[in-house]
Order: structure tokens, then sequence, then C-alpha cells
């Protein structure tokens, strides 16, 4: 291994010099091809209901319209479900099952044109009952995907038998996904039936085969390239596929390239987001807090389709747990059917909802037994032996939780704040603070064992230049840098050797969604071992013109030396050129060991975890429930960080996204299905104000057991739930206002109405 | 008349005899200027992607600006100086120090929002105020919003910046034939501006103003274009024509009188902003709240009252305050109590070719406490959900008069008639403000919506009634905001 190389420093992102100056091209700041169409894609105002009349003439006649696309232009198959279960027509078919599906689409001129034609329409709708209540198409057994179980021991007798039991029921909201570049697809038609596309999308992949789908010809006919996304985190995993399609469609059909991007409202109104969960949870505890049984149901609000809802329902039971032992558990996820737009991959992917329920029963049964939470926390810890086996029969074997847990606790002084906070909430009548620290373990890898796998491609010129390429996407979570750094350790190189290069499906084929947290876990292992293969050659050219053995080759920084003789890279690049040796290589990963098999609820899912702990303190305003985030302590594991800067980047913006999941992000549909809350003037993420005044985060001192790319680990999603202790701290100065009596019950997004709210019920008939 | 809009796109003299009166300067940026660094993120000046800075002449320099591209119409920059992202870097490729300082925080992730909070910064950084607290690079950053970083590294880059090297001479050096150009091109012509028959106008004198807005009746009248904007942006309407006011001295004025104090209908939240905090502390930390800086330097007061909206923040505090609106015709003028403006909802007592001249405000008499509360999901840059004016004037230990306006409330911002009477000659106690609380649910009867249910409303702002109180019982209150610095509120 090479000295002081390129892992562990804390680079700057590959772009980011470009992204200070507006240089980075994104799909619209691209050079529209001559003729470029665009599109307007126009949908149902109707959240349930069958189509008596859709006429079009007025649109097809509308100035600078060029083509008017419905159904009737699919070439192929009119379903474009990630899931192949044939639910997601590219236009509505007869029946509109939300309000947002895409009815047709407007190609022409400018969008403008294309919108102010789209309005020209005539629909109409015979209406049908829309199925708007998670808790009404449960009642129904209205599923889009069958439901799932996992459990261990025997639940129901465990419950009667435990000395301390409660029920209750937790819902939880959804999440806008709020990327800032919203979804957008260019389409060039090709010769021969062939088009290109550069999209948006998490899963270039996936969009290739839609594409093809829904044209009608093989996926070799089609190319996908996205550079960069303006924001991701799991709304371009499947959503880019409608918006790729109806671009492709159009070009196709017109013979001229076109265009599609979404407007903010109809991103929101159109695409799907994180799904709303209602839990239903019964616990047995001891009076020492320890928990003897947990039976919890998940019940999510899917939308109109199944789309990724079978495994992130699944994933929400994954971490029903989050880092505690259940002695006997049942767990079960029922994935509902609603008229509202069909809900999606997000940072979590499900897992979030499930650890939220974890923290629920905590705090209820902290406050049943008198005990602090932390200590309830600590109390039912995963041990070792059976105390380390999961509902799902996978053995943790990489716990560090209580570690982490401890040194969160001693960053964030917990013991004396804890009394700080007592204090100040006996000397204020008006304002009242909560405090809460919850630990974090996710489960790392794609639970469809399959996805599990990743290619390179690295090709070395004959001036010494490398190009890399690989089948993840960059979509600012810094992936790319951290593979160039894995490459450029591997090759020895300064990195600005390294030219990093655009995602496309003609270089990677068969890629798997740039998700799950996986891209570097995956893709740095392939493009290791792409690598390490360019190396051996060149090592191995290298010996046999010195007529050494392969091992006589010293790799240096930018040289090898072989018998004293130096030999700087460019040279030997050059020469083994001139030799024909081949200078492109391919490198494939897939994890190892992980399996899982739904049907039992057993298997080893993951092949690691990852960990974290953060403690949070909160003030509120106990007349309007307003509140603020006073301080933050996280401390994180990520193994051994390919980038710290990177890392840290991730853990502190996941936290963000997290708290505001958890506190100001309302999702409200109306009584007709309207999605109400479709822009940023009504749907609110943190500002930079939201940042806590104080937020200490520091990286755990750890490595991964398992070999993954230089003993890292993935660190896209975990960290987003450490904004779980925001929302019980918040519960916790709630609960403070009526002297830890009862819980407080705040079911997130805990916006301050939801805070005044809860204030109230605790308060009682007065 | 000139038919010729003239503005520099960076040093590059632009002149334009047609366009289209509610083209947005980002949709010109992207499609006709090329400049592409500047991103829409929601095309209604909430997040700040398409943030641009604009500097005018404002003395004998240069007022840089942060504003919103996206619902900022072409016509608005006449003889102005528009900053894109790409003018910031120096001729041989160098950053600006806040280019710079953003890439040692590691300031970007996905890039996307990052053009915007590089130009928001920029404008922050030529007012050149060194020392920034964490509550001023807030307000600086409230209207740029990013998903990636969680704004740390953001904040530390504001910062850092002025302390940052980089290219800043290839602006400092051109700065004053900017000025000289810009300062040549201010005239005293209406600027008329169209294109297919559709008109911008932008008068640059009151007399101007008002026959164009006598002769145009079915004109929109435009201040800052913070909501106007997103009749285009949102509704596609089609307006025609547009009369700005932008222009007109006489309505950017604040005149100071004995008695009360006289907003032009052109000024805007920026502007009035350090002398309502110096009146009303309270009001500057609800003004501090209203929009973000990019919305903040384009919305006026004006157009806030003019607008009608029931979920205003401007009505609430000026009614309580006991506000007067002046109205300006071609034929002649007229005031009322700012009350009497707001007919129901969507309609306000505004006659064809009237506009909204000024609003003057009573100044505060000893006794006499205001109160300003906006209860929102989110502290910045948020739209209310209750927003609630209270003014109470205590003689001895009774309340002697009680004024009191509510937005979010009712159809229009309104008074709380039966709450003001429950208060009126009773003791300065909480007893008191408990029975106003339930007076208040005679007053009104509020609407469930995505920014609050019926019945939060009804309760908060029943609670502000008693959070008055509380705070304003006795000197030795505690303090009891959360939002904001309070030293805003109670310097």
């Amino acid at each position: 291994m090479v000295e002081a190389g390129t892992i562990g420093r804390a680079l700057a992102h590959d772009s980011a010099l470009r992204h200070v100056t507006g240089e980075a091209v994104y799909v619209d700041d691209m050079p529209e091809p001559a003729r470029c169409l665009e599109i307007y894609t126009a949908w149902a105002k109707c959240a349930h209901g069958r189509i008596t009349k859709l006429d079009l003439a007025a649109v097809r006649a509308a100035p600078g319209v060029v083509a008017v696309l419905t159904n009737d232009d699919i070439l192929g198959v009119n379903d474009i479900s990630p899931v192949g279960r044939d639910d997601e027509p590219v236009f509505a078919t007869g029946i509109v099952q939300f309000w947002g599906q895409a009815l047709f689409a407007v190609a022409a001129e400018t969008v403008h044109a294309a919108r102010a034609a789209a309005a020209l329409a005539v629909v109409e709708y015979e209406a049908l009952a829309p199925l708007l209540d998670v808790d009404e198409a449960r009642a129904r057994e209205d599923l889009v995907w069958p439901p799932g179980r996992m459990q261990r021991g025997d639940a129901a007798p465990a419950l009667a038998a435990s000395p301390c039991r409660f029920d209750g029921r937790l819902a939880i909201g959804g999440q806008d996904h709020f990327y800032l570049e919203g979804h957008v697809a260019l389409a060039l038609p090709g010769e021969a039936g062939d088009m290109t596309v550069y999209s948006s999308t998490q899963h270039p992949s996936e969009v290739q085969h839609m594409v093809a789908h829904v044209l009608g010809v093989p996926s070799h006919s089609v190319t996908v390239e996205v550079r960069r996304m303006g924001g991701g985190f799991g709304g371009k995993e499947t959503q880019s596929n409608l918006f790729a399609c109806v671009a492709a469609l159009a070009a196709r059909r017109t013979g001229r390239p076109a265009k599609c991007r979404l407007d903010r409202d109809d991103d929101m109104i159109m695409t799907g987001k994180r799904h709303e969960f209602l839990v239903d949870y019964a616990v047995g505890c001891e009076p020492d807090g320890r928990i003897r049984a947990v039976d919890m149901t998940f019940a999510s609000r899917c939308g109109y389709s199944a789309d990724l809802s079978g495994p992130i329902n699944d994933r929400a039971l994954f971490h029903a747990d989050n880092c505690y032992f259940y002695p006997d558990v049942a767990l079960a996820c029922l994935p509902c059917r609603t008229n509202t737009v069909s809900a999606t991959a997000f940072r979590g992917f499900g897992g979030p909802q499930g650890m939220v329920a974890a923290e629920r029963v905590i705090e209820e049964v902290a406050i049943r037994t008198g005990l602090d939470a932390l200590e309830v926390r600590k109390r039912n810890f995963y041990g070792s032996g059976e105390r380390a086996v999961t509902p799902y029969w996978m053995t943790i074997e990489d716990n560090v939780i209580e570690r982490v847990v401890s040194e969160c606790e001693q960053d964030a002084g917990y013991a004396a704040r804890r009394a700080a906070v007592r204090r100040f909430n006996t000397d204020n009548r008006w304002q009242k603070k909560g405090l809460a620290l919850t630990p974090v373990k996710f489960g790392i890898s794609f639970t469809n064992t399959a996805y599990n796998q990743a290619g390179a491609l690295i090709h070395i010129y004959k001036d010494g230049s490398v190009h890399l390429n690989h089948g993840g996407t960059e979509m600012g979570q810094g992936l790319f840098i951290k593979v160039a750094q894995v490459v450029a350790e591997e090759l020895a190189l300064p990195l600005d050797r390294i030219k990093i290069t655009a995602t496309t499906t003609g270089k990677v084929p068969n890629t798997s969604a740039t998700a799950a947290s996986s891209g570097s876990d995956l893709n740095g292992m392939a493009a290791q071992v792409a690598a390490r293969e360019l190396k051996a050659r060149l090592v191995a050219f290298a010996a046999e013109q010195h007529q050494m053995p392969a091992d006589a080759v010293d790799w240096l920084p930018g040289r090898v030396k072989v018998a004293g003789d130096e030999i700087t890279f460019d040279r030997l690049v050059h020469d083994a050129y001139m030799a024909r040796v081949q200078l492109s290589a391919t490198g494939f990963y897939k994890t190892p060991e992980i399996h899982w098999d739904r049907a039992t609820g057993r298997g080893k899912p993951f092949y690691y975890f990852a960990y974290g702990a953060a403690c949070s303190e909160v003030t509120i305003d106990t007349l309007t429930g307003e509140y603020r985030v006073d301080r933050v302590d996280i401390v994180h594991d990520v193994g051994r960080s390919l980038n710290p800067a990177i890392d840290m980047g991730q853990i502190e913006g996941g936290f963000i996204q997290g708290m505001g999941w958890l506190t100001t992000e309302e999702l409200v549909w109306d009584k007709e299905g309207r999605l109400r809350t479709h822009a940023p003037s009504t749907y609110k993420i943190p500002t930079a104000a939201d940042r806590p005044e104080i937020l200490n985060i520091r990286l755990l001192e750890n490595t991964n057991p398992k070999a993954t790319i230089h003993r890292s680990k993935a660190v896209g999603e975990p960290p987003l739930m450490l904004a779980i202790s925001v929302w019980q701290a918040l519960s916790d100065a709630v609960a403070a206002t009526a002297d830890h009596k009862h819980p407080a019950k705040l079911d997130p997004p805990a916006t301050p109405e939801k805070v005044l709210m809860a204030i109230d019920r605790l308060a009682g008939p007065r | 008349m000139r038919r010729r809009l003239r503005f520099l796109l960076g040093h590059q003299p632009v002149e334009l005899d047609a366009i289209d009166p509610t083209l947005t300067v980002l949709e010109w940026l992207r499609r006709t200027a090329y400049r592409r660094g500047t991103k829409e993120g929601c095309a209604e000046g909430d997040c700040g992607a398409c943030s641009v800075v604009i500097a005018e002449p404002a003395g004998d320099r240069l007022q840089y600006r942060a504003v919103n591209a996206c619902i900022r119409f072409m016509a608005t920059l006449d003889g102005c100086q528009l900053l894109t992202v790409e003018d910031l870097k120096g001729p041989d490729g160098t950053l600006h120090p806040v280019q710079a300082a953003l890439v040692e925080t590691h300031g970007s992730q996905c890039g996307f929002c990052t053009p915007g909070f590089v130009m928001t910064l920029f404008a922050l950084h030529q007012r050149g105020d060194a020392a920034l607290s964490r509550g001023r690079i807030d307000d600086a950053l409230a209207g740029n919003l990013c998903r990636c970083t969680g704004y740390g590294p953001i904040i530390e880059a504001a910062r850092r910046m002025h302390e940052t090297p980089g290219a800043v001479a290839h602006l400092a050096d051109r700065e004053a034939a900017v000025l000289a150009r810009l300062q040549g091109w201010r005239d005293g012509e209406t600027l008329a501006i169209g294109e297919g028959g559709r008109m911008f106008y932008a008068p640059a004198d009151l007399t101007a103003l008002l026959d164009l807005a006598a002769e145009h009746q079915g004109s929109t009248i435009l201040a800052g274009a913070t909501d106007v904007g997103l009749w285009v942006t949102k509704q596609q309407r089609r307006l025609d024509p547009v009369i700005w006011l932008g222009r007109v001295a006489e309505l950017a004025r604040i005149e100071e009188g004995a008695d009360a104090i006289r907003i032009g209908a052109g000024v805007t939240y920026a502007a009035a902003h350090a002398r309502l905090a110096g009146l009303w502390p309270d009001v500057g930390e609800l003004v501090r709240r209203l929009g973000a800086e990019q919305i903040r330097h384009a919305g006026t007061i004006g157009g806030n009252i003019a607008n009608g909206s029931p979920i205003g923040d401007s009505p609430p505090w000026l009614i309580a305050a006991g506000a007067t609106l002046h109205l300006a015709h071609r034929d002649g003028r007229r005031t009322l109590p700012l009350e009497d403006f707001f007919v129901a909802y969507g309609r306000q007592d505004r006659r064809p070719g009237e506009i909204v001249e000024a609003v003057s405000v009573p100044r505060p008499k000893p006794g006499t406490v205001l109160r300003a509360y906006k209860i929102s999901k989110r502290f910045d840059q948020d739209i209310s959900a209750v927003c609630a004016g209270i003014q109470l004037r205590r003689e001895g230990d009774r309340i002697a008069e009680a004024r009191i306006a509510y937005g979010g409330m009712a159809a229009t911002p309104k008074r709380a008639a039966a709450t003001e009477a429950a208060l009126l000659g009773q003791p300065f106690a909480e007893a008191t403000f408990r029975d106003a609380m339930a007076a208040l649910a005679r007053d009104f009867q509020p609407i469930d919506d995505m920014r609050a249910s019926a019945a939060y409303r009804l309760k908060v702002a029943q609670n502000l009634l008693l959070k008055a109180y509380v705070e304003t019982a006795d000197a030795t209150s505690p303090p009891l905001r959360l939002a904001g610095r309070l030293e805003a509120v109670h310097g």
C-alpha cells in the first residue's frame, strides 16, 4: 500500500469550483440541440375518477404545438412500474388514480406554449370515491404489496405476562425530497430507433430500461447519461422514469430533441414522497424498564401504485428495533393503497419510520417507569448471545452502540444538562426545555440482494491520464470524489490525473440505483478492482521488460522502480501501449455474505450496520408551540472515513434534513385529495436559522470489521435518523408541562401546532 | 416617454426596445443571455436559487442588493447593474472571496443552490460589514434554501469571507465607472416598453404615475412584484399593462411628521426596517421575519396593504397602531382608517385609477405598548398562520386603550372588537386577559388550511393575548421569545 495517499483526506467535492462559479452543468443548463422541443406534462385534477372525455383538439391546434402525446403514442409497453407490477401507466389509462397523475403531454416550441395549450384540454371525469386515508385503506385491506411479517419468540403471551403493558398509535408524516433541481430529461433521437437521454436520475439503468420499454426497442438502443443531479435523496431513484419516457416519446414522435423539465409545483404534485405511516404498538416491559415484548403493525400510505413500497415497508420493520433487543417480538407491515401520489424512496427508505416507532416505545416506557429515557435505552441495547439477535434472525456482530452512546453522553455532558433542564423547567412557567439522546443503528445493503453489485471502467490513455467511470451517480453526496480517491490511491497518482466522468449506461451496464447508502461501498470496490487489474498489467509489463519477477517492481507515487531503474508512470504507460498492453479494464464487485427470505422473515439482509447517536436540547414556548433547537451533539460511525469532509457534510446535511422531516415539513392533502403544500411557500424545509446554535459533530474512531472499501462505512442515510433526538427532546419538553406524568404523544412532524395541541392535551380539561 | 430599457449586465450595457412586460429576469438570463449559472428552484421567490445582485446608485456610491430573478420583471432593471454568478470570478480565473470561502468550508454538495448562495453572500460582502454575528448571517441567508449541507459550512463561509483572499479588483476598480454610467442614465422620462401590444410603464414621478393609472384602468400596479410575480409564474396570467411605481421618488420616502410617520407606497421593507424597529422594536422583529432579504429588498409595505391579502404581515400591527391609509387619484386624494380599506376577501376600497400612496402611523405615545406577533411553521421566511398586532395603553392599573387586529383569522385583516371591549377599562391583570381570550372566540371563526387548523389558529390567537400581558405586565417579565434575537425585540 502506498504511503500518504488520498484516502482519508478531507478533499473538496470534485465539482466544488464549478458549483461556486455556476459552471457546473445540470441537464437544463446543457446547450439545447437545434430544434429542441419543450414539453409540458398535463396532470389530472381529480383524485379518483373515470375519464369520460379527453378532448385534445384545441391543444393540438394551439400556437407552437408540435405534438400532443397520449397513451396511443406508446410504441412498446405502457408500464413504467419499477418492480414489474404493471400498475404505473405513463399516462392515466381510463381511470385517474391520484390528483396529479399524468394525463397527456404537449411538445411545443417553448414550454410556455406547451403549457398554455395544455390548459385548452377538455377533460371530464365520472367521479369515483377516492381512498385518501391510510386507516381506511388498512381497514379495507387494500394493499399495493403483500403484507410483511417478522417475528421471534411469541409476543402475545409475553405481552400478557408483562407487569407493565401499554399500547398506542403513532402517526408519522411523509416528506417531500425538495431537491433544489426538479425532475428534468432531455432526449435526442438517433438513427435506427436509438435514443440518448440526459436525465436527472439516481438510476440510469432503470431509466434506460423504461425508455426502451415504452419505445419498444431493446435496451441496447437507449443510452442514458447523468453527470450530476441537483439533489436526489431517493426522489430520483424511480421518479425520473416518467419524465425521461415522456421526453423520449416526444423525440421519437417528432424526430426532434425534446426536453421535459418540471417546475416546482408540478414536481411536488406529480412525484412521490416519503411514506406516511400509522403504527399501532403494544408493548410489555418490566418495572426496571426492560422491554419484554413488542407487537407493532406499520400501515403506510403507498399511494396508487407499488413503486418501491414493498422493500420500503420491509425496511421499516428491519429498523423497528433500532438498537434494542426485543425478547419476544412480532412486526407486521401493511403497504396500503391510497388515491395519492405513489410514495417512493427517501433517504432511509422506511428505516427512519421504523426507528421513530422504536423511540416512541422507549419514550413511553420511560414515562411509565419513571426512569430517564437514556437509562431505558441503555437497558434495552442489544447485547451478546441471544440478546444479539434481531427480529429478522440476524445476529449483530459489529455492535458499537454502547461506545457511541457513551461518547455522545460525555460530549454532551448529559447528566449535568439533564439537571439544568430540570431546573429551568422549575423556574420557568411559559417556556420548557427538553433533552434527549437517541441512538441509531442502520443496516447497510440493498435488501434486494441482486442490487448489491456494481461495475467500473477505467481507461489509461497514452499520455498517462486516467478516465474513470462507474455505475454510481453523483447527486451531491461526494461519491465521485470518493471513488476517484480510491483509484488515485491504487495507482498512486495525484487526483488531477483522474478524470471523473458522467455516469452512462454505455460504459457500465446493468447498474443498480445509487441508493441505500451503497454508492461508495459498491462502486468504490468495483473501481478498486479495475485499478488493481490495470496496475497488475503494468507491473507485469515492467517486470517483463526488466526480466524480473513482478514482486521486484516497486509501485511508487507517479513512478515505478524496478532493478534500480525508475520509470515515470507516463513513460510506463506509453511503453506499455507500444508493447500492446491493454490499458482499459473493468471492475466488478458484489457484496458477500448477504441473503434474505421475505417469506420466512429470516436472513442476513445486511453486510454490516452503521451507528450513531445524537443528543438534542430544545426550548418550547408553551403559549404558541414554537420551539428552538438549542444544542445538538453528534457522534457518528463511518468506519475508517474515505473523506472526512464529505462524511461530515453527509452527517450534518442528513441530520438537518431529518430534523425538517420531524418538525416543520408537513404534507397536507385536502378532502379532495389535492396536495396543498406543493412549493416552498407552503412546504417548509429548514433554513439557515433553524440550524441549532450549537451543533457539534464528531466521527467515531472506528474501522469497519467487514472488508469494505478501505474499511469505511456507508454514510448517506444513517445520519438522517440522528434527528429523532430533536423530536424526542420536543416530546420531553411537552411532557415537562405536565411533570412527566404522561407521554407527550407528539406525532411527527412536530409543528408548533402539534406541540401546542399536545401541551393542551396533557393539560386536560381545566 | 422613453421606449428603450437600459441596464448593465455585468459591465456590458444592454439596451432593449421590445420586451414582454412580465418576462422575468431569470427567464431572460437563462434563455436569452445564456447565463445558466442562475437556477430556477421554485419560481416564487422562496428558495433563492435564482438570487442575483442588483446594483443601483445610492448617493455617491452603489448599493448592492440580492433579489430573486425568478419573480423580477426585466423592465425593473432599468438603470441598474445586474450581476450574476458569472461576474464574480476574476479575469484570470481567481475566485471571488465568497466563492473561495465556500470551497474552503465544503459549502456545496449538489451545487444547485450554490450560485444563489454565492450571490447572496456577495451582496453581504459588498456591504463590507466584517464582524458578522450568527443572527446577521442567518438573516442574510434566510432566503436561500439548501437541502444538502445543513447550512453549517455556508454559515462558516459567511464568517470567513472577509478574511479569505480572492479576486475583488475586477469589480471594485470599475465601480466608479458603473456609478457614473448609471447616474447618466437617470432621467425623468417614463419608460414605456412592451412586446406584442402588451406594455410595461415605469413612470419616474407621481404625476406621470397617476396619469397612467387613470388612463389604464385595467392595469396592474406593480411595486415589488413579490406577489404579482407569482401571478405570472404560478398562474400564467398575462398582465397588460403593468405600471411600476419603483422609479417614483415621491413614493420611496419616509416622512417624519410630528405626530406620525408617513411611509410612501414604494418604500421597501428593507428600507423601512431600521426606522420601524427604532420606534417599535417588535415591528422591527416582525419585518425581519417577513420573507427574506431578497423579498424585503423588493417588496413594499404599500404593496402588502394594496394587495389585500388576509395573511399579509403589515396590516395587523398597522391597524393596531391606528394607521391611516392615503389613496391618490389623478383627480384627488382621500384618506381612511386602514381597517376600512379591507372590504372583503379579495376586495379593497380602491377605486379605478386610484393607487395606494402612503400609510401614516401615529408615533408611539407614552404608556403605550405595541406587540406584533407572527405565528408560522418556520420562523424565517414563512407566511403567517396567524399574525397579531396588539396595542395597549395603561392608565394606572387600568387598560385605557386597546387596539387589536389579527391576520389569518378572517377573510381580511380585522380588528377584534369583542376582545377590545373585554379589555377596555378593565384592570391590567391576567384575569382580564383571560376574559379577552374568551371574547376572541366571538370575534373570529378561522378556517383550516395548509398553514394551520382552525382550532390552532383560535387557540394561539387567544394565547397571544396572554403573551402580550405576560410580556408587558412588568419590567422584569421573563424573556418569552424564541424567534429572533432578543436584542432586536427589546433593544
